[in-house]
């Protein structure tokens, strides 16, 4: 016969059993802890960009003012968004440069090659040349959110890929997971940065600092679930394309222009 | 300054955040979980297979890969941004990420070797706690013995028959079951590597089987380095101790078994060695026949920047030479420690030639990236990782391990079997 303290000890036993793996299921709920999609998918927001290479001059105004607006630091030699100069010859070489990511656009006709120095091009030999601006493409299969070890970068529902900064460890696998190389560690805060369409002025109604600096109109943001947007529109009308598709990443910067030499 | 700016050399065309920002500490991590799981496979070859001349090798890499152990996650630690967040790894592990299965797997494999240590060495720990207790007067140190071994019994003071039978048992269950944690331990470490699909040089199936059989070469050579090395010293002590007592075993017969030891340890070596190279090989005459898009920049960085370091250091003096090395009859202790040496110098150089040959070139496929190991610190960072972070990685597990065999001596001790 079992007397009350054996009883007690036994119930507690028993419900303590029982917690632990119920606990477990909560730790272990996949849909919990999976830092993808958070948001609602469905829902009528999914920003894009679209850049049109045609209209880019290459001054980095987009650069200065992205630096400025996001803080990260001016001297840095890192940048959420750059331009990229093509400079193809007639014999079919292809130089390409971004001198601390065209903070200040492009000051000499002269191309930098690194620690190589730089190198003249004569102008005759010029077969064309042309600006691309470069930013997250925030895609809808993000490599970095994948592969982040503690799902401190996430993607909302609109398809913004944000990193929390209080919870990266720096490990530096989403910086090397991401094709287009738009991630780096922050010089101040020492955790992954990169561009998120500047969020904190989307969500508010107010288009991203480079869009707003650009001169010609060649960085647009829009809506690609509103039909009425006139980004929508071009894209869904006109001969677009994206970068380095074949890494299955789904980018969402759409370019108008772009030429097969660009990386 | 910007992480990796301090030690990165751009070349050309590359993107303005890329950096090397794996550096050092993340060829030492590979390395040296290679070398944890080598020589755990090492001492299961005598547990589980019963290769009865290894028994002696077999105690003392179970012993190593526990003093290993801890160091494994030191480059990670050192490498991170923020290493007072690594737990987060624990915490809230994020399963679609490669990493985040580090902590689980980790955790088992240090729980499986801490455990069969324990039954490997529990009728010693029993019998310096009955020695110890039997003592009359005990002094201060033998008092704190025992009450360290009386701990490391955790009350399993039975040394009938039966239990040690079961505790053989529980050894041989345990080393079986190490050796597939062992092997997935660092075949994920390649995982973490082969997954990138971002890394041209990276990206391939075959990543997890090459580490494994570059770990398990690696952890043999250590083992037989690390082997020759205590032999020695105990050849010294034991011919100063036959001084005054001449019944201990006489260093030439010391050098007897070890020679027999060396010889048999090092067939495994070279067995292992064939299988890595012959994958590894395999890798590079795939991308060389498919030649896809990336094949352009990774033969100018295979074939140019970097055929110093992968083909006269890794292959060259890391496989070629050690083989010839082993392979000429009558193999002496020395040629053997050299031998093992520069096994160990080639597997390092493979893990160099992946981690920081992968960032060699920009992801644009339009420039490359030359990494300068920082020597001489002048921040925290090039501390972390530089040459005197990575010291500090390959020194830690020989302390370790004169700690722990202080208190678990490999040599002159009766285990279960």
């Amino acid at each position: 016969m079992m007397n009350r303290r054996e009883f007690c000890k036994t119930t507690m036993i028993v419900a303590g059993g029982l917690v632990i793996p119920l606990a477990a299921l909560e730790v272990f709920n996949p849909k919990r802890l999976l830092a993808e999609k958070s948001g609602d998918d469905k829902g009528n927001v999914r920003w894009v960009f679209l850049v049109d290479i045609h209209k880019c001059v290459g001054c980095g105004f987009c650069v200065n003012a992205c630096k400025v607006e996001n803080e990260v630091p001016y001297d840095a030699n890192v940048t959420r968004t750059w331009v990229e100069r093509y400079v193809v010859t007639k014999d079919g070489q292809t130089s390409i440069d971004s001198p601390k990511g065209a903070r200040d656009g492009f000051t000499t006709q002269k191309i930098d090659q690194g620690h190589l120095g730089d190198k003249e091009i004569d102008p005759a030999s010029i077969a064309k040349a042309f600006f691309v601006p470069k930013l997250c493409n925030q895609c809808d299969n993000p490599a970095c959110v994948q592969v982040c070890p503690v799902g401190a970068t996430y993607q909302t529902g609109d398809g913004i890929v944000l990193v929390d900064r209080s919870w990266c460890i720096g490990c530096g696998y989403c910086v090397m997971g991401c094709p287009y190389g738009v991630r780096f560690f922050h010089p101040v805060y020492h955790v992954a940065e990169k561009c998120n369409f500047c969020y904190h002025r989307i969500t508010k109604g107010m288009k991203p600092a480079c869009v707003d600096a650009c001169p010609f109109g060649a960085r647009k943001i829009g809506n690609i679930r509103d039909p009425e947007d006139p980004v929508t529109r071009i894209i869904t009308s006109e001969q677009v394309n994206v970068l380095k598709e074949e890494f299955g990443t789904k980018p969402q910067v759409f370019y108008l222009g772009l030429s097969r030499e660009v990386k | 300054m910007v992480h990796g700016e301090a030690w990165t050399i751009k070349e050309l065309f590359v993107y303005p955040n890329e950096y090397i920002y794996w550096s050092i500490q993340i060829v030492m991590y590979p390395f040296m979980t290679g070398l944890v799981a080598g020589a755990f496979v090492l001492s299961s070859l005598y547990h589980v297979f019963g290769v009865k001349q290894l028994k002696e090798i077999a105690r003392f890499s179970l012993v190593f890969s526990l003093a290993l152990l801890p160091v494994a996650m030191m480059p990670l630690l050192l490498h991170l941004q923020q290493p007072q967040r690594g737990i987060y790894v624990m915490m809230t592990p994020h399963f679609t990420s490669a990493i985040a299965a580090f902590g689980i797997v980790f955790t088992t494999y240090g729980l499986i070797v801490i455990s069969e240590i324990w039954f490997v060495y529990r009728r010693f720990i029993v019998e310096t706690v009955l020695e110890l207790r039997a003592k009359q007067n005990r002094c201060n140190v033998e008092s704190v013995r025992l009450v360290l071994y009386s701990l490391l019994a955790m009350g399993a003071m039975d040394l009938s028959p039966e239990a040690l039978h079961k505790d053989e048992r529980a050894v041989g269950i345990l080393a079986g079951i190490g050796i597939p944690v062992a092997c997935f331990l660092h075949g994920y470490a390649g995982f973490i590597f082969g997954s990138v699909k971002a890394n041209a040089l990276w990206m391939t199936p075959l990543m997890p089987v090459i580490f494994i059989c570059s770990a398990v070469v690696s952890g043999v050579a250590l083992c037989i380095v690390t082997y020759i090395v205590t032999m020695e010293i105990r050849k010294l002590v034991s011919a100063w101790k036959r001084k005054n007592n001449p019944r201990l075993l006489s260093s030439d017969e010391l050098r007897s078994a070890e020679i027999q030891t060396v010889t048999l340890t090092s067939k495994y070596l070279l067995m292992f060695m064939v299988l890595a190279i012959t994958l590894e090989l395999l890798d590079l005459i795939f991308r060389n026949y498919t030649a896809v898009k990336s094949w352009d920049i990774l033969r100018s960085v295979i074939y140019e920047k970097d055929f110093f370091k992968i083909f006269v250091l890794q292959y060259g003096f890391g496989n070629v030479l050690p083989f010839i090395i082993f392979l000429l009859p009558g193999l002496t202790i020395r040629r053997a420690l050299v031998g093992a040496l520069l096994v160990l110098m080639g597997v390092f150089m493979m893990r160099w030639n992946v981690v920081i040959g992968g960032q060699a070139f920009s992801a644009s496929f339009s420039g490359f990236m030359e990494y300068r190991l920082p020597i001489w610190p002048n921040s925290l960072e090039t501390l972390k990782e530089g040459l005197f972070g990575a010291l500090a990685v390959i020194i830690t597990p020989f302390v370790l391990f004169f700690l722990v065999t202080r208190v678990l001596p490999v040599f002159g001790v009766e285990d279960t079997h």
